[in-house]
């Protein structure tokens, strides 16, 4: 159950090898949390993930979980909720993909549209309903600023992020009033802390803590994107497609 | 979280009442008196059912010789006292909380500001009639284990149906109410344990003003009301005289009067008297100072407010002290902190009712870093040996529960013999594992 403040006391991360979720999950270990669900496909580097976890006090336990696998989502989402209530579920997972192998395997781009978009829609259903049963919890949702407005640099994973974000929004808004509280988190880039406004796994947990003491619907990571994305997407195409990548 | 679904169901009856409890789904269902205005999340249930308890308010007997009223718990307290006041009987712990149902006066072991004589309200009740997890009524003495359980068990053992709850005899329907200024912490603190204060029947609670810092820390406007004997009329307004037991609407918000809590205690402090031997009060207008005022919450924000009540035992004074500099400290300008002397421990094994001081802070939720700086005062808290109160509570640490409430493994162990379904269960319970 969360508290006064929004925290929680049992977390499932989707995606469970992802350095935001895992910043998260640390950051909240050190709060409430006590019980986290790590899914993923299982590998090294997820039993790795939740060894580092185990080590800060939390009772971690890993479920099997494939994104581009939309058929088996239902029973493995089943499994973790059936074990007893989750009050936030972190969908983190993602790929970047590589902008320029992408245009010229199309099979390629399609997988990262499959895994941040297709994966998402159905394990973000299948999470909203598991939490409306039990009327209360978070999902909090990784979008990207990316998914504000198209780029030439990464257009095929900033469409797939545009995809995510505003299923999430709708699904905020079909969930309002039930209980359950979607909140949408769209941080600057993490991989290239050389460019503009990025941020750092550590920055967007601190913000995914307050938005949900604020219950906030977006969270922009940092800050000042909300203000600079509201002049970019006015921007006329023209000029946009001339500003430095 | 305020918002979570729940289903409303509003027994008219005994019988509907446990026809909800037996039908009731797999999220379980836990009893509250009336709308959803406490600050914790002891009577919410998210995807469950809330049994509210409002239908249930008749007084099936008055014994007005003896002072003894049995009736239904989602009687509310300033209703009864309505009720009761013509008769020249007086609710226990009134006029603390009077939006508070009979039931939630038991369920949270609510302690009025009374300090020895009448203590907590649950020591008032002779018996009382429990719906269990099973669908049946048992009728519980205050002498059983059940009944420890139950007094301040937040609904958890099951839904209280009645109660028979010995009274207070009054004169008239007055209080006499005293107001003084305590230049600091320690000051506040003899004023309070000072002989007088706990005079039957005798209120006593003070406002601390957190503005104040440096040697000024924790100085308070006091305020002492006790019931006025017939004499104390004399002299006073003729209406008074003529009809000392007027049974003048106890309503739950006068239009004005109320206002007046939501003054700063810095400026409070400033105009306050600095000694006021004690006027006349009709009960109906004295308001206690951690009553509600529907504006009250508007002055923490959106995120509204979180109250913090905790109970250390005499000889702790210094933590008591500790905890107030830190408060102060926070510069927090809207927090409300209110202070009481309590007498004899309540009977329920959770009840924060222990002989000593309590405290209760109301400061907003969007105060920066507000979560960590609450789980470092529960650590001095635990130190002390005190308890956090769990009737509005929304944010306790669960590790700490058994270290301040020694009783709660007995009460685990009660509620897995005496509902192995779990059938009630509120958000608290999930939160604290209870």
């Amino acid at each position: 159950m969360k508290d006064a403040f929004g925290l929680p006391q049992s977390l499932l991360v989707l995606g469970g090898t992802s350095e935001i979720a895992l910043a998260t999950a640390r950051r909240l270990i050190a709060r409430r949390t006590r019980t986290v669900w790590l899914a993923g496909r299982s590998s090294p580097a997820l039993e790795e993930a939740a060894e580092g976890l185990r080590r800060l006090g939390a009772d971690v336990r890993t479920a099997d979980f494939d994104a581009l696998d939309p058929d088996s989502h239902e029973s493995a989402l089943g499994k973790v909720f059936a074990e007893g209530d989750i009050d936030l579920v972190l969908l983190a997972f993602g790929i970047l993909g590589d902008q320029a192998e992408d245009e010229r395997t199309p099979a390629r781009a399609v997988r990262v549209a499959q895994t941040n978009y297709t994966g998402a829609v159905s394990a973000g259903l299948v999470a909203a309903g598991a939490l409306q049963a039990q009327g209360h919890g978070s999902l909090v949702v990784l979008s990207s600023v990316a998914g504000e407005r198209a780029r030439r640099a990464d257009f095929i994973y900033g469409s797939s992020k545009a995809g995510l974000d505003a299923f999430a929004q709708g699904l905020g808004d079909a969930l309002h009033g039930t209980g359950v509280h979607v909140m949408v988190v769209r941080p600057g880039s993490v991989e290239r802390p050389q460019t503009p406004f990025a941020t750092t796994p550590e920055a967007i947990a601190t913000a995914i803590e307050l938005g949900l003491r604020r219950r906030a619907e977006t969270v922009w990571v940092p800050g000042v994107l909300r203000v600079v994305m509201a002049a970019l997407r006015h921007t006329p195409r023209a000029l946009f497609r001339r500003l430095p990548a | 979280m305020s918002g979570d679904t729940v289903s409303v169901i509003r027994p008219r009856t005994h019988e509907e009442a446990a026809v909800a409890v037996r039908a009731c789904g797999a999220r379980g269902v836990v009893a509250r008196g009336g709308p959803d205005r406490a600050l914790g999340d002891a009577a919410r249930n998210a995807g469950g059912a809330v049994l509210d308890m409002t239908g249930l308010d008749r007084v099936h007997v008055v014994d007005a010789a003896e002072g003894i009223v049995l009736c239904d718990a989602g009687l509310g307290l300033h209703r009864l006292a309505e009720l009761l006041l013509p008769l020249g009987w007086s609710v226990p712990a009134f006029p603390a909380a009077r939006h508070v149902t009979v039931g939630g006066a038991i369920g949270a072991d609510l302690h009025g500001c009374a300090p020895d004589a009448a203590g907590s309200f649950s020591r008032h009740v002779v018996a009382l009639e429990l719906l269990t997890a099973d669908g049946e009524v048992r009728a519980v003495r205050p002498d059983s284990e059940l009944f420890g359980a139950t007094a301040g068990g937040l609904g958890l053992t099951g839904v209280i149906l009645t109660a028979t709850v010995r009274l207070l005899p009054v004169e008239t329907a007055y209080l006499t109410v005293g107001t003084e200024r305590a230049a600091d912490l320690d000051d506040l603190l003899a004023r309070l344990a000072a002989p007088g204060t706990g005079r039957p029947h005798g209120y006593a609670a003070a406002r601390i003003d957190l503005t104040a810092r440096g040697a000024a820390t924790g100085r308070a406007v006091l305020t002492r009301a006790g019931h006025a004997p017939r004499a104390a009329l004399r002299g006073a307004v003729p209406r008074a005289r003529r009809r000392p037991l007027s049974p003048r609407a106890l309503q739950l918000l006068p239009p004005v009067g109320p206002l007046g809590s939501l003054v700063p205690a810095g400026i409070r402090y400033l105009a306050a008297p600095r000694a006021h031997p004690g006027r006349l009060r009709h009960l109906s207008v004295f308001r206690h100072p951690l009553d509600t005022v529907s504006l009250g919450g508007r002055c923490y924000g959106r995120l509204g407010r979180v109250r913090y009540q905790f109970a250390v035992g005499h000889g702790q004074e210094e933590a008591l002290h500790r905890i107030v500099r830190r408060v102060a400290d926070r510069r927090c300008p809207s927090a409300r902190a209110v202070l009481q002397r309590l007498g004899a421990a309540g009977p329920g094994w959770l009840s924060c009712a222990v002989p000593g001081w309590s405290l209760a802070l109301d400061l907003p939720v969007a105060l920066p870093g507000l979560a960590a700086f609450l789980d470092g005062l529960d650590e001095e808290v635990a130190a002390a040996g005190g308890r956090v109160g769990l009737a509005r509570d929304c944010r306790l640490r669960p590790d700490l529960l058994t270290a301040m409430y020694p009783r709660a493994t007995d009460f685990r162990a009660l509620r897995a013999r005496l509902d192995p379904r779990g059938v009630f269960i509120s958000d608290l319970a999930r939160r604290l594992a209870l």
